[in-house]
């Protein structure tokens, strides 16, 4: 193997990541699914890494959820897109950072269409202007916010309280990594490692003491797939495709998976407990599901933030396990408390997958 | 409890624990089959597919995956009509390729 010629190959699949003054925006589905992802991400960045990273309160959904379930055209999305991209423009800056993989699908394809439809985007503009009176300017810079969490990974392993390793035995934690679909697959170029090697989150992995694994079918789908999901007999589908990753990844005994994108950490979580109910099968230990976290939530946790703040308990499947492996202390009178020890309700048990 | 939807079966296939001696030995009568690009064309333009369920693109990865007999079985729904091999991009001799599946797959004792 001549290195050079494959360190030539590897640049080509790198992806420049600004190094400071970013325009964030939220992700509508991550809030509600995640509540705590967002807020620790902005928390981390900007008071332990010391990142300017500026939010505009008029920011709105990227319409991704509309365009994708084809209830608004092309161009009603476009034009929504290039509202926020005015947005940021108006505030000052010119990288933009989106916490949303759908969103980062929707703003790349937006951008490289109106790249070889130059006329497409002379329309948006004047609809833009129509409707709100305002100009478009395009991002200097576009990233998802898990490249910002990439980029800074070293500096946050320095900082570790705690290392993806288990804590009595200094094994290495098996990490499965999961990427969005619309992270790279649709615009190689636009992501870390592009799409045969996406590196954004098995860099974190690696960075903060895991163990990446490699199963076979590492790339396929998590089976989110929004018209597959919204309507209930589809639904079939996204569960059979999450079933298929897991039945792959089983033998690989997983400690967790990472995930960097709305859908995929909330189904793969979730539809372990629809496939327990239904088949009986759990892939844990002792009766558990495997943890699925965002990288924010894992950034968190190496960080040493209460795993209570993280919002871990809204997770269906018990992170306790993981959180013992990894020697983080917590409270389990604890954990269905909220801010000012609100109490949050208990969940039902579920028969077949152990939550406690 | 009926959540209105249910699993369909995993189609994961572990590569470790599959054998390929079959598919090894097809490969040496017809290295044609390498060069298939899984277009579909064959299966698009196949007479007997109109009625049945023949795919040659379908048989060529079952074969890959290990997947013998059922790519055995749908070689035999084969007319032999010749119809892919007119379409194939890749100029692969299809009727043959099939009329190969049958013979190396049909007869274990000729490996
Ligand atoms: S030769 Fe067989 S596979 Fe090919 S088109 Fe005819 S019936 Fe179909
Ligand atoms: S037409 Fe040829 S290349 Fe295409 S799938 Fe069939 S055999 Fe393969």
């Amino acid at each position: 193997m001549i290195i050079e010629g494959k360190q030539k190959i590897w640049a080509d699949y790198q992806k420049e990541i600004p190094d400071d003054h970013y325009f964030y925006v939220r992700s509508c589905i991550r809030q509600s699914f995640f509540p705590a992802s967002e807020v620790v991400f902005l928390d981390i960045t900007r008071n332990k890494l010391g990142k300017d990273f500026f939010e505009n309160p008029y920011h709105t959904t990227c319409g991704g959820i509309a365009y994708h379930s084809d209830a608004i055209p092309q161009e009603t999305a476009m034009t929504i897109i290039a509202r926020q991209f005015a947005l940021m423009h108006e505030s000052g800056y010119e990288n933009y950072v989106c916490s949303c993989i759908t969103s980062f699908g929707c703003y790349t394809e937006t951008l490289e269409t109106w790249r070889e439809f130059p006329e497409l985007e002379a329309k948006i503009r004047q609809f833009l202007w129509d409707s709100c009176r305002k100009e478009l300017v395009k991002p200097k810079y576009l990233a998802h916010a898990s490249d910002i969490i990439y980029k800074f990974r070293n500096e946050i392993a320095a900082k570790a309280m705690f290392r993806l390793v288990e804590a009595k035995t200094g094994r290495p934690l098996r990490v499965v990594e999961h990427i969005g679909c619309h992270y790279a697959k649709m615009f190689p170029s636009k992501g870390v490692g592009g799409a045969e090697y996406p590196y954004v989150l098995a860099g974190m992995i690696e960075a903060w003491g895991g163990e990446v694994i490699d199963y076979p079918e590492r790339r396929q789908c998590c089976g989110f797939g929004f018209r597959q999901y919204f309507v209930q007999a589809n639904r079939g589908y996204s569960l059979s495709n999450t079933y298929k990753k897991f039945e792959s990844m089983e033998p690989y005994k997983p400690d967790f998976i990472i995930t960097n994108c709305p859908g995929c950490p909330y189904f793969l979580d979730r539809w372990q407990y629809v496939v327990a109910e239904q088949t009986g099968k759990t892939y844990g230990e002792n009766g558990f599901g495997i943890p699925v976290l965002t990288y924010e939530e894992v950034a968190g946790l190496v960080f040493g933030y209460n795993p209570w703040d993280l919002g871990l308990q809204l997770h269906q499947v018990a992170v306790e396990p993981l959180l013992d492996k990894m020697g983080i202390p917590y409270d389990p009178a604890m954990k269905y408390k909220g801010v000012n020890g609100k109490e949050l309700g208990t969940p039902a048990a579920p028969q077949n997958i152990r939550f406690k | 409890m009926n959540f209105g939807f249910s699993i369909s079966p995993s189609s994961h296939i572990m590569m470790d624990d599959v054998s390929r001696k079959r598919f090894d030995a097809l490969k040496k009568t017809e290295p044609d089959i390498a060069i298939c690009m899984s277009c579909g064309s064959c299966t698009a333009t196949c007479t007997a597919g109109a009625n049945a369920e023949v795919s040659l693109r379908r048989m060529i990865l079952m074969l890959q995956r290990g997947k013998d007999d059922e790519a055995l079985a749908m070689a035999s729904r084969c007319l032999l009509c010749g119809k892919c091999y007119l379409v194939c991009p890749r100029g692969i001799n299809t009727r043959h390729v099939l009329l190969s599946i049958s013979k190396c797959l049909g007869h274990d004792e000729d490996i």
